[in-house]
C-alpha cells in the first residue's frame, strides 16, 4: 500500500515528466532541437564576428584568400566557392550560395530563423484556434457542431497544399485585403496566415472528437449539477483532460507546419525575396546539384532533423502523457501528405 | 452417471509475467465436471475464475503466461496439446461464450456468416449455404424470431440480449459436450438474464451439456448450478453440491457471500452487510490463509496455508480450505438470525 | 447503398461549388491590387489589361465576376496571358506523367506500407518491430525536397544508375518509362511507407485486443485465419480513408514538387512554371482540377469505407 500512497502525493504531470526523462530517444531528439533554436538565434553573432557579412550581401565580384591564395567567389563560370569551413576564418564556411556569392552558412541561419518562426507561430495559431473551435462544437454539439464540422470538412476535402499555394502565389503578387487586415505583398504573416488557416481541420476534428466524449463523461454530468456554466465547463473541466493531446498535437503541429512552409517556400509560394527560409534555398540549391550539392541538401537536412526531432519529441511526449495512445491520436499524428506537406 | 468424469482439471496454476513480479492468476485449481452436469464458479473480480476457464480451452497462452498442472478432456491432455489439436478442441468439443455480447461479434461481418465460419473451420466439406442454412436453424433452436432474416444483419442490428442468445447458437453449432460461460449475463439486463438463464438451463436439461457457468452473481448460481466452486485470490476456498454450498456453507468467505444478499423472506437492514477490506493483491498476497486479513474469525493458526480438504463421511465431495472444525463454522456462521460473516444493522 | 452513394455525390458538387468560392476569393477577391493588373502577369500592357478587364468582368457585381470566372474555366476559354495557350490543354498534356508518377508512388507505398505494417504488428515488440518502427519515424521526416535532390545526386549523377530526370510516355519506350520513374516513385513513396506502416501497426494492436478477436478463437478458427479474416480486415478500414486522401492529393498535383526536381512535365511541372512566372490562370485551372479529383477521389473513399464498415452505412457512427 506504500507505494499507492507515494503514487497518489506524484500529479499526473510530474509522473508524466518523468516518464519522459525516462525515454532517453525522446530527450536526446529534444536537446537537438534546443540546439537547432540556438544555432539560429546565433545568426547575428555569427554574421558580425565569423563571417561578417549579411544573409544578403553578394560577393560576387570579390575573391577569397584562403591559405595565402586568392579565389573567387563565384567564378567566372558562375561556380560558387564550396565550403572552406575554417580556412577563411569562418568565411564562407559553407561556401558561397549561387551566382550572387552570398554566405551560404550565414543564410542558413538567418533562413532558419524564418523557417522555425514560421512554424511556431503558425503551430501555436493553429492549435489556439482548433482547440477553441473544437471545444465549442464538441461541447455545444447541435447545430454549432453542425456549422464547425461542417466547415473543417469541406477544407478536409480540399487540395490543400494545391490551394495554400494558390494563395500563396496571390497573396506575393498581390497581397492580402480582408476588412482591416492588410498584408504587403512580401510580408511573412501572408504564408503564416494561410499555412495556420489550411492546418486547422486536422487538429480541430481530433479535438472535437475528444471534447465531444469528454463531456459526456460524469464528471462534466457532476459539475453541471454543482451549477458550472459553459465556460468553466469547457475551460475548466474538459480542457484540462485535453491538454495531453493539445501538447502532443503541437508539435506535430510546428512539425507539419514547417514541411508545408517549406513546399510552399520552395515553389515560390511562400517566403517571398528578400527573405529566405530553408525551403527557398533548397529551391535555388536545386538549380545547382550537380557542381554544389551541399547548397540544396544542407538546408534540407536541417529541416528534416528538425521535422524528426519533433516527430521523435512528440512520439515521447505521447507515451509519458497517455501510454496507452489510441489510434485516431496516431492517424491524426501523421498528417504529412506525401510532399512532405499536409494533404 | 458416468464413471470418469469428461473434463478434469488438477493442480492448474496459471501466472503471468507482469512489471511488478509473477502473477500467480491461479494457484492449484482441482475439479471434476460430469457429462451433463452444470457447475458454477464464484468468486469476485481478480479470484481467477475466467483465467481458469480460458487456460481450459488455451486461450491464456502466451510468451509471458506460465501454465502449470493438468487439464483433460475424457482423457485427452490439453495443456500440453498443440496448436492444431486445440484447434479441433476449440467449438468443437468445448465452446465457450463470453461477457459482453456487444463486442464479442466482429462488427463488420454478418451474424449468420460469422456463425458459419464457425461450422466451416471445423467441416471444411460443409458449403457455404448449406453453413448459413444451419445458421439459421440454430437462432431459431435458441429463440430468435425471424430467424430467416435476421441471419443476414449485422451484430449491431441485435439487441443485448439477442446477441447473447446468438453467441449462445453459435458455440452450439459443432454440438460440443462442454460449454463454458463465463458471466454471460453480467452486463445484460435483469429480465434478460432471467431468459439466457432459462436458455442455458434448457440446453442443459435437453441435449445434456456439461456447463461450466462463471459469475459473481450468486442468484444466478442458485437458478441452474448443481455443483459450486467457491474461488477466492487464485484457489479454491469451498466446493460442493448446490444445496451443500446455500445450506450448509463451510468457508467464510462463503458466509459472506450468503450474508450480503438481499433477502425477499427477511425485513430489509438499513445497511447491507458486507465483507469487509478488498481483495488483495495478487501480486502481495497475504502468508498463510488469504482470506485471513478480511476474516472476522481468524485466528493464530491461520497463518499456515489451509488446505483444501475432504468433506465428512458423509459428504466427502463437500471441500473446504478452512481452519476450523466443523462445529466451530456451524455456530460462527449464525449471526443475526441467518448466515453471514457479521450481523446485518436493523 | 444507393441512397448513400446519392448522398455523397451531392455533398460532392457542394465541396467542389465551395472550392470555386474559396479561388475566387483568393484570386479576385482578396488581394489587395487591381485583378485585371495581376491576371496579365508580366508581360502587362495597358491595352492588355483593359481587354482582361471587359473580358473577365471586373467592372461588374462579385457574383456576376464569380459567374464569368466560372464559364471561362468550364468552357475552356481560360489561358495564359503569358504563354498564350490555353489552360485546359495544357493540363490535358500533363495528365499522363502526373498519372504514372502518382499511381506508380501510390501503388508503390501501399503494398509496402501494409506489408511493414503487418509485420510489425505481428512481431510487437520484438527488435523487428522496434527496427521497422524507427524506420518508420525517420521516414516520415524525410521531406521530398530533400531525398529527391538527395537520390538524383548519387544515383544519377554519381553514380550514373538511373536517368535523373524527366519523363518517357509509356507508349514510346516502356523500360525508359520505368526507369525514369523509379527515383519519383520511391522519392514520394518513402514519407508514406513510413506513416502507413505505423497507421497499420497501431489499428492492429487495438483490433487484435478486440472481444471479437478472442472468440473466434474460440471458435477454433486458424490464427492465420483470425490475423487476415478478423484483424487485418478491421484495421484495414482507417487506412483505407486515409489511403484515399493521399491518393487523392497526389494525382491531384501536389506532386508538384516532387515533379519539379525530376523536370517530369506532369501537371505539377505545369503548375510549378506559371508559379515562377507569377502566371495566375494555369494557377486557377490547376487549382480547379486538383480540388476536382480530391473530391472525387474521397466521395470514393466514403463509398468504399460504407462497403467496408457497415456500421457507417446503415447510418451509424462508427466509433
Amino acid at each position: 500500500m506504500s507505494a499507492d500512497s507515494a503514487a497518489a502525493t506524484r500529479g499526473p504531470w510530474s509522473l508524466a515528466l518523468r516518464r519522459f526523462l525516462r525515454n532517453r530517444l525522446a530527450v536526446a531528439f529534444l536537446a537537438l532541437f534546443a540546439l537547432i533554436v540556438v544555432f539560429v538565434l546565433a545568426a547575428p553573432l555569427w554574421a558580425d564576428q565569423v563571417a561578417h557579412t549579411g544573409p544578403n550581401t553578394a560577393h560576387v565580384l570579390e575573391k577569397l584568400s584562403v591559405n595565402g591564395q586568392q579565389r573567387d567567389v563565384v567564378t567566372p563560370q558562375g561556380e560558387p566557392i564550396g565550403p572552406q569551413w575554417f580556412e577563411a576564418g569562418g568565411r564562407f564556411f559553407l561556401g558561397a550560395d549561387s551566382r550572387l556569392g552570398r554566405d551560404e552558412m550565414v543564410r542558413l541561419m538567418y533562413g532558419g530563423r524564418i523557417s522555425l518562426l514560421i512554424g511556431i507561430v503558425s503551430g501555436l495559431i493553429t492549435t489556439l484556434v482548433a482547440v477553441i473551435l473544437g471545444l465549442l462544437a464538441g461541447f455545444y454539439k447541435g447545430w454549432v457542431d453542425g456549422l464547425i464540422a461542417r466547415t473543417m470538412d469541406v477544407l478536409w476535402s480540399l487540395p490543400v497544399f494545391l490551394i495554400g499555394v494558390a494563395a500563396g502565389i496571390s497573396m506575393a503578387v498581390g497581397g492580402l485585403k480582408i476588412g482591416p487586415l492588410e498584408l504587403h505583398s512580401g510580408s511573412i504573416w501572408a504564408p503564416i496566415l494561410i499555412i495556420s488557416v489550411f492546418s486547422i481541420p486536422y487538429i480541430g476534428r481530433a479535438i472535437r472528437g475528444e471534447a465531444m466524449a469528454l463531456s459526456e463523461k460524469e464528471f462534466v454530468e457532476a459539475a453541471v449539477a454543482q451549477g458550472a456554466g459553459p465556460p468553466r465547463l469547457m475551460f475548466g473541466e474538459i480542457l484540462p483532460n485535453l491538454a495531453s493531446t493539445i501538447v502532443v498535437f503541437f508539435a506535430l503541429s510546428v512539425a507539419n507546419n514547417m514541411l508545408f512552409e517549406a513546399g510552399l517556400s520552395f515553389l515560390g509560394a511562400g517566403v517571398q525575396p528578400p527573405n529566405s527560409s530553408w525551403g527557398t534555398m533548397i529551391s535555388s540549391g536545386v538549380e545547382l546539384l550537380t557542381t554544389a550539392p551541399l547548397l540544396s541538401i544542407i538546408p534540407g537536412a536541417m529541416i528534416m532533423l528538425t521535422v524528426l526531432s519533433l516527430n521523435v519529441v512528440a512520439d515521447g511526449l505521447r507515451d509519458a502523457l497517455d501510454p496507452r495512445a489510441k489510434v485516431r491520436l496516431e492517424a491524426h499524428a501523421g498528417m504529412v501528405e506525401p510532399e512532405g506537406a499536409p494533404v | 452417471m458416468t464413471a470418469s468424469p469428461l473434463l478434469s482439471v488438477s493442480r492448474l496454476r496459471v501466472g503471468f509475467a507482469t512489471e511488478g513480479g509473477l502473477l500467480q492468476a491461479v494457484d492449484g485449481v482441482d475439479f471434476e465436471l460430469r457429462t451433463g452436469e452444470v457447475l458454477a464458479i464464484v468468486g469476485e473480480s481478480g479470484s481467477g475464475k475466467s483465467v481458469t476457464a480460458q487456460t481450459i480451452m488455451g486461450l491464456t497462452r502466451s510468451p509471458n503466461s506460465r501454465i502449470e498442472g493438468s487439464v483433460k478432456l475424457d482423457g485427452e491432455e490439453l495443456t500440453s496439446a498443440d496448436d492444431s489439436e486445440l484447434r479441433r478442441v476449440r467449438g468443437e468439443r468445448i465452446a465457450m461464450i463470453f461477457q459482453d455480447p456487444m463486442t464479442s461479434f466482429n462488427p463488420v461481418y454478418r451474424l449468420g456468416d460469422q456463425i458459419a465460419e464457425a461450422i466451416r473451420a471445423h467441416r471444411g466439406e460443409v458449403s457455404m449455404k448449406a453453413a448459413r442454412g444451419r445458421a439459421v436453424e440454430l437462432l431459431d433452436s435458441v429463440g430468435i424470431p425471424n430467424a430467416e432474416q435476421r441471419v443476414a444483419d449485422y451484430p449491431h442490428a441485435f439487441s443485448g440480449g439477442m446477441r447473447q442468445r446468438a453467441m449462445i447458437a453459435m458455440a452450439l453449432a459443432l454440438e460440443p459436450e462442454v460449454l463454458i460461460a463465463d458471466e454471460p449475463t453480467t452486463a445484460l439486463d435483469v429480465t434478460i438474464q432471467a431468459q439466457i438463464l432459462a436458455l442455458l438451463e434448457r440446453l442443459n436439461r435437453e441435449r445434456g451439456l456439461a456447463t461450466i457457468l462463471i459469475t459473481h452473481d450468486l442468484g444466478v448460481v442458485a437458478e441452474v448450478a448443481d455443483r459450486v466452486l467457491v474461488m477466492y485470490a487464485g484457489k479454491i476456498v469451498e466446493a460442493g453440491s448446490l444445496d451443500e454450498i446455500f445450506y450448509d456453507p463451510q468457508h467464510p468467505y462463503t458466509w459472506g457471500l450468503m450474508g450480503s444478499l438481499t433477502r425477499i423472506d427477511r425485513t430489509r437492514p438499513r445497511r447491507l452487510p458486507q465483507i469487509a477490506g478488498a481483495p488483495p493483491s495478487l501480486l502481495e498476497l497475504p502468508k498463510g490463509c488469504s482470506f485471513r486479513p478480511r476474516c472476522p474469525h481468524e485466528f493464530a493458526r491461520c497463518s499456515q496455508p489451509p488446505g483444501l480438504e475432504a468433506g465428512p463421511a458423509e459428504a466427502p465431495e463437500h471441500r473446504d480450505r478452512c481452519w476450523l472444525t466443523r462445529e466451530q463454522k456451524r455456530s460462527m456462521r449464525q449471526v443475526g438470525g441467518q448466515i453471514g460473516l457479521e450481523a446485518p444493522r436493523p | 447503398m444507393v441512397r448513400f452513394i446519392l448522398r455523397r455525390l451531392v455533398g460532392m458538387v457542394a465541396v467542389l461549388f465551395t472550392t470555386s468560392l474559396i479561388v475566387f476569393l483568393i484570386f479576385n477577391v482578396i488581394p489587395n491590387s487591381p485583378p485585371a493588373q495581376r491576371l496579365a502577369g508580366k508581360n502587362a500592357t495597358p491595352t492588355l489589361v483593359k481587354s482582361i478587364e471587359e473580358e473577365w468582368g471586373f467592372d461588374e457585381s462579385l457574383p456576376v465576376q464569380y459567374a464569368t470566372m466560372m464559364k471561362q474555366v468550364f468552357t475552356g476559354e481560360l489561358i495564359s496571358y503569358n504563354t498564350h495557350l490555353p489552360v485546359n490543354e495544357q493540363i490535358e498534356e500533363g495528365i499522363p506523367a502526373t498519372f504514372s508518377l502518382s499511381i506508380g508512388a501510390a501503388l508503390i507505398w501501399l503494398c509496402l506500407g501494409v506489408l511493414l505494417g503487418y509485420l510489425s504488428a505481428i512481431n510487437a515488440g520484438a527488435w523487428l518491430d522496434r527496427l521497422l518502427t524507427g524506420a518508420s519515424i525517420v521516414g516520415i521526416s524525410i521531406p521530398v525536397f530533400l531525398l529527391g535532390p538527395v537520390l538524383i545526386y548519387i544515383l544519377a549523377d554519381k553514380l550514373q544508375v538511373l536517368p535523373n530526370g524527366g519523363y518517357v510516355a509509356l507508349s514510346e519506350d516502356p523500360w525508359e518509362w520505368l526507369t525514369h520513374l523509379i527515383l519519383p516513385w520511391f522519392t514520394i513513396a518513402v514519407l508514406s511507407i513510413g506513416f502507413y506502416s505505423r497507421v497499420l501497426r497501431a489499428s492492429m494492436l487495438d483490433a487484435m485486443g478486440e472481444d471479437y478477436v478472442r472468440t473466434a478463437r474460440a471458435k477454433g478458427l486458424s490464427e492465420h485465419r483470425v490475423m487476415t479474416r478478423h484483424v487485418l480486415r478491421n484495421s484495414l478500414i482507417p487506412i483505407v480513408t486515409l489511403f484515399g486522401l493521399d491518393f487523392g492529393a497526389t494525382i491531384a498535383g501536389t506532386a508538384i514538387i516532387t515533379e519539379t526536381i525530376f523536370g517530369i512535365q506532369g501537371v505539377g511541372y505545369y503548375a510549378a512554371q506559371a508559379l515562377t512566372n507569377e502566371d495566375l490562370p494555369p494557377i486557377i485551372g490547376v487549382t480547379l482540377y486538383g480540388a476536382f479529383f480530391v473530391v472525387l477521389v474521397n466521395a470514393l473513399v466514403d463509398v468504399a469505407y460504407a462497403y467496408l464498415d457497415p456500421r457507417v452505412r446503415l447510418g451509424q457512427e462508427a466509433r
